[in-house]
């Protein structure tokens, strides 16, 4: 049983790096003139756009979703409606987060979005992927001993450590605005760093269970 | 007996501090006193024959032109037949070889070697004064860049030459008023950014900066534009040379240093600005007048990438080229003439050619060439003999060295000593080759030349060279300080505890030790140096604790056996790997970068919030943020049981988040009254940050006027509205006094005088006297009220009201009731809050040892009722912290207001967010662990005040001081400078000092937002145990004064670290100062801001930034020792009181 949810949960990581992966390496080939450092915001979209899609697909074949205790129609399409609420609220709060943060409120919105949206495909999407929309059982997940399974472990390491390389991503903000690489991303929030940490963060969270 | 050890605990590791900063800064910053005296014409230098020295001789030259060619390194001015392939910068001024080969007796190339740092201000103050270069020239002016020490120009001036100047416009904040005409060129500021549209030269940031406003538009060289720019130099130029309104020319031309610093040496935009170097050069040497002397020189070399400001060869290396019409030279060049000319040697030259006296404090030799030989005065119109020259020279630098070394004592006194017997020697030999005037043996010439530049050596040495031992010393003591604020915050129980003599032990033995060195300096060196002697004490007596410490920790490690130690010492490397920890490790390292420093203010904040988002964080992750929920999927026994009803909880976490919400929000508005430094381009100041008199529009002043009055207001408000709710105000001290009178009084004043000094000048002419008087007297008023508040809070700091009353209604009431009670008349609401700590109850089970079983008494006894007990210790300091903060804003812009209010509530929110997390996490029954206040908080606490540092509209760096505030209440400046300094640094440093001073609340605040829910529904079934908010404070005196030690402690190891990652940085800083000039903003904006050359910007830096590090560190220690000595002077006082106040009744 316990390795039955390790391997899923292995293989669903795997499909979702690789839609991320993929989500890079198609347009690059299809749409003319894109790449990941000039058309960043077609780039970010994409990458949210298919992990969205994948992960949604994914979690709903797996079945991972707690059980509902009515199966009417109706209540599944308020537990849609709420989720896709959610999932802007979501958007919402990020933007705010990262307004506070210290991007600019106005200018540059579009790319600060784009970040939040991204952070919400990342994080918020996954906890209503897995627990559904509850906020309540959102926070008592992340807590102590508030784990309950395997996937809830992996939520907890994934969102912590896409939160973290956001935040680790403003780093670089700073330094000398002179080099051309920055150039691009001094009025930005991070977008990149918190890809390198997600996949990152994959490989830890294998490596974490492993002793589990 | 606590409260001093705790006190001078304190003071010892703040006295450690000090030391350790004296030592790092004593190697650091060598200070060069300033002689602020003027050579005349009329001066005797001693020993002299009775006449004037100076102008006693017919001046050889009448005129002089001085075209000074920014960066002109010497490779530039040769010139080399033979080179078939020149580079751009080679051979590209034929003229000066040409005229060197034609007319030898004429001309003259030199290498012109610049005294490191080679950047334009302090080159320009090295040839003209003649002194050397140091880091902190003592006894300038510091608000204005003028040169006041002995000068060329002002010499020029003095003998009634006219001087005209064109070019670079440091010159004209060098040199102020002392031109007769000048025409500087606009300013190259790096404001000019702003005129750029064009966002990719946003980023060549670097180089852009230098250029005049129309080279920015152009994004490929336009070697023509550079040449126009140049041309309206050359043409005024030309007006100039064939006018004759001038007697010494002073010509600065950027071009060449702007072409180094956009596209380096190696560039062809390099060839064609000194092939136009070449034609004004020639065109200047035709048109010279018999009398005139041409002086062409650079100011400083340039690297390889065209930089500049660091010791490199390529640097330092100048030309100096010498012309005259007339022949100036006795003979064709020979090769005993030197080749390398000091850039000092300049100014006696010049100034004995020119017949104008030496500038006093010039150190540098006459170049003896331009000089004829004794005895054959036949080519030379008039002028001074080689020797006789010198002899001058001499004499002048010996009375120099003579009044430096009275008013200095940092040239090493053998050597002086040595220099005086040589110059006694030298004269006696002078005077008798002079009395006999027999010729001069060039015995004695070569020896003049010796003794001048061994003084020029000597001084070199002394003035512009680090101490690296003292600096590595001073880091050292500084590290270890730091570990023993951890040690001792970490410790702080046990060393409390610790029965044994508390400090007399480290200070005898420093004492001793710093004795001991003194005694061994003065036996091998002659000398004592006072900081080693410092050192020695204070690594004596830090070893000395840390073997304490040492002997202190066994018992604790041995309780576990041997394996425990390893365990332990990890589980310190795990605490201390703690985000509270890692987030001050961080502001530590991003103290390293210079991109981080210059956006200090945004990092801080950043990293604040970080901080304090993590507090609910983890909070919650440990499951103390939600109340426990009822869901059977999770195990009863995974969660301990639940210690609050999980309405308080809810109520808890409810304030926690909103505060968190005030608290965001505050810091994210905080964020717009940021000044801006010069090296952020596209930075806008705030606009609250200038005085409202500036503003133009009298809506908007309106405006900003109203708003700064209503958050005055509100800040008053609040201040009054917290001890009201705590029933502070309910008695008739001095504080409450204070409070209720003295606080809204100040507020008015300082409205007052916000509106009087926004008035227009002119709008009110019949009530300008009127003006005058309130501009003096409102905050004059104000201080004087601030001082009287602060006074009374001081002289009677309680804020409790008691009131006895027997009534029979506490007669009624049953001794297993909790024996407190509240007045009657208020809510049981209020009866919590306005909690009324049952001093009697507590003083009779002081008294009960001594006395009978306390039953019959508690009988006979009236009721005592006690308003504000529970906030005994916290009023005072929220009372003295608020008028010192309505104070601070006095020295500060009316626009500041809002930011203080912001300060406020940011303050508040953190305190209740505090306050809430150990509610919260309270309920793990760590109410036995004493009154341990968290990492987190004070983190918070310490980094919210540098926040606050920039969000008051300061910045560490010079120009950003605020120098209006030495003018509040004088505005006919001072005469001491005494007083404007303190005015200066409390307006810097006030939000340091307001965040120190309000540090005890930290601890305190718990305390007063004690869930009475919890321990009153656990404690109420057995004895009555309610030692309620801070009475509980009282109950434990020991744990009282661990907890205060260990919050200060912590306090002061964050600001030490930031002071020891300071001084490395400098340190860094110090040891690279070469490498990191070849890239980044320190180099460009060092060139063209002349207060920003290199030393003094990393002195004024590193200053400003230890100030600021050091001022919390003092402060703190201040208040928190002055708090305790309070607490500790009026708590025993109290039941006292109140125990006489209780007999009286009950006679």
């Amino acid at each position: 049983m316990w390795d039955h949810e390790i391997k899923a949960m292995a293989s669903t990581h795997a499909i979702i790096t690789a839609s991320v992966f993929m989500a890079t390496v198609i347009p690059a080939v299809f749409v003319p003139g894109f790449s990941v450092y000039g058309t960043h915001l077609l780039w970010v979209y994409a990458v949210s756009g298919t992990v969205t899609c994948v992960s949604v697909a994914i979690f709903w074949l797996l079945g991972i979703s707690p059980p509902t205790k009515k199966h009417t129609l109706g209540y599944k399409l308020s537990r849609l409606s709420r989720s896709c609420l959610y999932f802007f609220l979501s958007c919402l709060f990020f933007y705010t987060v990262v307004v506070l943060y210290g991007a600019p409120l106005i200018e540059s919105a579009l790319e600060t979005f784009s970040l939040s949206v991204l952070l919400t495909s990342l994080t918020t999407l996954r906890c209503l992927c897995v627990l559904g929309p509850n906020v309540q059982t959102w926070i008592r997940v992340f807590s102590r001993h508030g784990a309950m399974s395997v996937w809830d472990t992996c939520l907890q390491i994934t969102v912590a450590c896409t939160l973290i390389g956001a935040w680790v991503g403003a780093f670089p903000i700073p330094l000398d605005w002179d080099r051309p690489w920055q150039v691009s991303s001094s009025h930005r929030k991070p977008t990149y760093s918190d890809w390198n940490q997600w996949t990152f963060e994959l490989l830890f969270s294998f490596h974490h269970l492993q002793p589990v | 007996m606590k409260g001093t050890r705790v006190l001078s605990l304190l003071l010892w590791l703040c006295l450690m501090y000090f030391v350790g900063i004296y030592l790092f800064v004593g190697g650091f910053l060598l200070v060069r006193m300033e002689v602020n005296r003027t050579s005349t014409c009329g001066d005797i230098l001693e020993p002299g024959d009775g006449s004037g020295d100076f102008c006693g001789s017919q001046p050889r030259f009448r005129r002089a032109v001085l075209i000074i060619i920014d960066a002109l390194k010497i490779d530039f001015a040769r010139f080399d037949p033979s080179n078939t392939a020149p580079r751009p910068y080679e051979n590209k001024i034929p003229v000066l070889e040409e005229t060197l080969s034609s007319r030898p007796l004429q001309s003259r190339l030199y290498t012109f070697r610049a005294d490191p740092p080679t950047t334009t201000m302090q080159r320009i103050k090295g040839f003209t004064t003649g002194s050397l270069p140091t880091f902190v020239d003592v006894g300038n002016n510091f608000a204005s860049s003028a040169i006041l020490e002995d000068n060329l120009i002002q010499q020029f001036g003095k003998t009634g030459k006219r001087v005209v100047f064109m070019g670079d416009d440091t010159w004209e904040s060098l040199f102020p008023k002392k031109f007769h005409r000048s025409l500087p060129f606009p300013s190259f500021n790096v404001k000019d950014l702003h005129t750029v549209d064009n966002g990719i030269l946003q980023h060549l940031y670097t180089t852009s900066m230098y250029l005049p406003p129309e080279l920015h538009f152009p994004q490929v060289f336009n070697a023509s534009i550079m040449l126009n720019f140049c041309s309206r130099t050359c043409l005024c130029w030309f007006e100039t040379v064939m006018g004759d309104d001038w007697d010494v020319l002073v010509a600065h031309f950027l071009g060449v240093d702007h072409c180094g610093h956009r596209f380096g040496p190696d560039h062809p935009a390099m060839a064609d600005k000194l092939t136009q170097m070449d034609s004004v050069i020639r065109s200047v040497i035709d048109r010279l007048q018999n009398d005139t002397l041409l002086v062409l020189m650079g100011d400083h070399g340039m690297t390889d990438t065209g930089d500049h400001g660091g010791e490199s060869q390529k640097e330092t290396d100048a030309t100096l080229f010498l012309y005259s019409p007339s022949p100036i030279f006795p003979a064709p060049l020979s090769q005993t003439e030197p080749d390398v000319v000091p850039q000092t040697d300049l100014v006696p030259t010049l100034a004995l050619l020119l017949g104008v006296p030496i500038p006093y404090s010039s150190v540098g030799q006459v170049l003896l060439p331009l000089f004829s030989p004794h005895g054959q005065t036949g080519s030379a119109v008039g002028g001074l003999s080689q020797l006789e020259a010198l002899w001058i020279n001499a004499k002048q630098v010996n009375r120099f060295l003579e009044t430096y070394s009275s008013m200095a004592k940092d040239i090493p006194p053998e050597s002086l000593s040595q220099l005086q017997q040589e110059f006694s020697r030298l004269s006696s030999e002078y005077l008798l080759t002079a009395r006999e005037s027999r010729l001069p043996s060039s015995h004695l010439v070569s020896a003049l030349q010796a003794y001048l530049t061994s003084v020029r050596d000597i001084c070199r040495a002394t003035w512009a060279r680090f101490n690296p031992v003292k600096m590595a010393a001073g880091l050292v003591l500084l590290a270890s300080v730091c570990l023993v604020c951890f040690l001792m915050s970490e410790l702080s129980p046990a060393l409390m505890r610790e029965k044994t003599a508390g400090l007399l032990a480290p200070l005898v033995v420093a004492l001793a030790v710093g004795a001991c060195a003194a005694a061994a300096q003065l036996l091998t060196r002659g000398y004592v140096e006072t900081a080693w002697c410092l050192a020695a004490g204070a690594f004596s007596s830090e070893i000395l604790f840390f073997w304490r410490v040492c002997r202190l920790s066994p018992p604790a490690v041995t309780k576990n056996g041997a394996k425990a130690s390893k365990l332990s010492r990890w589980l310190v490397l795990r605490r201390l790997l703690t985000p509270p920890l890692m987030v001050p490790l961080l502001r530590c390292a991003s103290l390293l970068s210079d991109s981080y420093v210059i956006a200090e203010g945004r990092v801080i904040t950043f990293l604040v919030l970080s901080l304090v988002i993590y507090i609910p964080i983890h909070l919650n992750w440990n499951g103390l943020l939600l109340p426990p929920s009822p869901d059977p999927l999770k195990s009863a026994g995974l969660l301990p049981s639940p210690a609050l009803s999980p309405s308080i909880v809810r109520k808890e976490s409810g304030i926690l988040l909103a505060c968190l919400g005030v608290l965001i929000g505050s810091m994210y508005l905080s964020l717009s009254f940021h000044g801006c430094r010069e090296e952020q381009g596209f930075c806008q100041p705030s606009p609250f940050l200038s005085p409202l008199s500036r503003l133009q529009d009298s809506q908007l002043k309106n405006l900003y006027y109203i708003l700064s009055v209503i958050s005055l207001g509100v800040f008053a408000y609040l201040l009054r509205h917290c001890l009201c709710h705590y029933g502070n105000l309910n008695s008739s001290g001095g504080a409450v006094f204070t409070a209720r009178w003295i606080l809204p009084l100040l507020s008015v004043c300082l409205a007052l005088h916000w509106a009087v000094s926004a008035t227009p000048e002119d709008s009110f002419r019949k009530l300008s006297e009127l003006i005058r008087l309130a501009q003096l007297a409102l905050p004059r008023a104000a201080f004087c009220l601030l001082g009287l508040g602060l006074c009374l809070i001081w002289l009677d700091p309680l804020t409790v009201f008691v009131k006895a009353r027997a009534t029979s209604s506490s007669r009624s009431s049953a001794p297993a009731l909790p024996r407190y009670r509240a007045s009657t008349g208020i809510s049981p609401q209020a009866e919590l809050r306005h909690l009324i700590p049952q001093i009697y109850h507590r003083m009779r089970r002081s008294l009960e040892d001594g006395e009978l079983s306390g039953g019959i008494e508690a009988d006979n006894r009236p009721t005592v009722e006690a308003y504000g007990l529970g906030t005994v210790y916290s009023a005072p300091v929220l009372l003295f912290w608020g008028m010192l903060g309505v104070g601070l804003l006095l020295l500060h812009p009316e626009g500041m207001a809002l930011s203080f209010l912001l300060l406020l509530l940011e303050m508040g929110a953190l305190l209740h967010i505090h306050a809430s997390s150990v509610n919260l996490s309270g309920a793990h029954g760590a109410s036995t662990g004493g009154f341990t206040v968290p990492w987190a908080p004070i983190v918070v606490w310490s980094l919210a005040a540098t926040q606050f540092f920039h969000a008051t509209g300061h910045l560490p760096t010079f120009p950003s001081i605020q120098w209006g505030a030495a003018f509040v209440g004088f505005p006919d400046g001072h005469t001491g400078t005494f007083l404007p300094a303190l005015l200066v640094s409390l307006n810097t440093f006030a939000s340091h000092i307001l965040f120190a001073v309000g540090c005890p609340l930290l601890l305190l605040w718990p305390l007063v937002r004690e869930v009475r829910g919890s321990r009153g529904g656990r404690a109420c079934g057995e004895e009555g145990e309610d030692a309620v908010m801070e009475m509980r404070l009282r109950e434990n005196p020991e744990q009282f004064s661990s907890a205060l030690l260990q919050l200060s402690a912590r306090y002061l190891f964050i600001h030490g670290v930031q002071v020891c990652s300071q001084a490395a940085k400098t340190n860094l800083k110090v040891q690279f100062v070469r490498s990191l000039l070849g890239r980044g903003v320190v180099a460009v904006a060092l060139e063209f801001q002349p207060w920003h050359s290199l030393y003094f910007s990393i002195c004024v830096y590193f200053l400003v930034n230890i100030q600021h590090d050091i001022t919390p560190l003092s402060v703190s220690t201040l208040f928190t020792g002055l708090f305790f000595s309070l607490c500790c002077c009026y708590s025993p006082e109290t039941p006292n009181g109140v125990e006489g106040f209780c007999t009286q009744v009950d006679v």
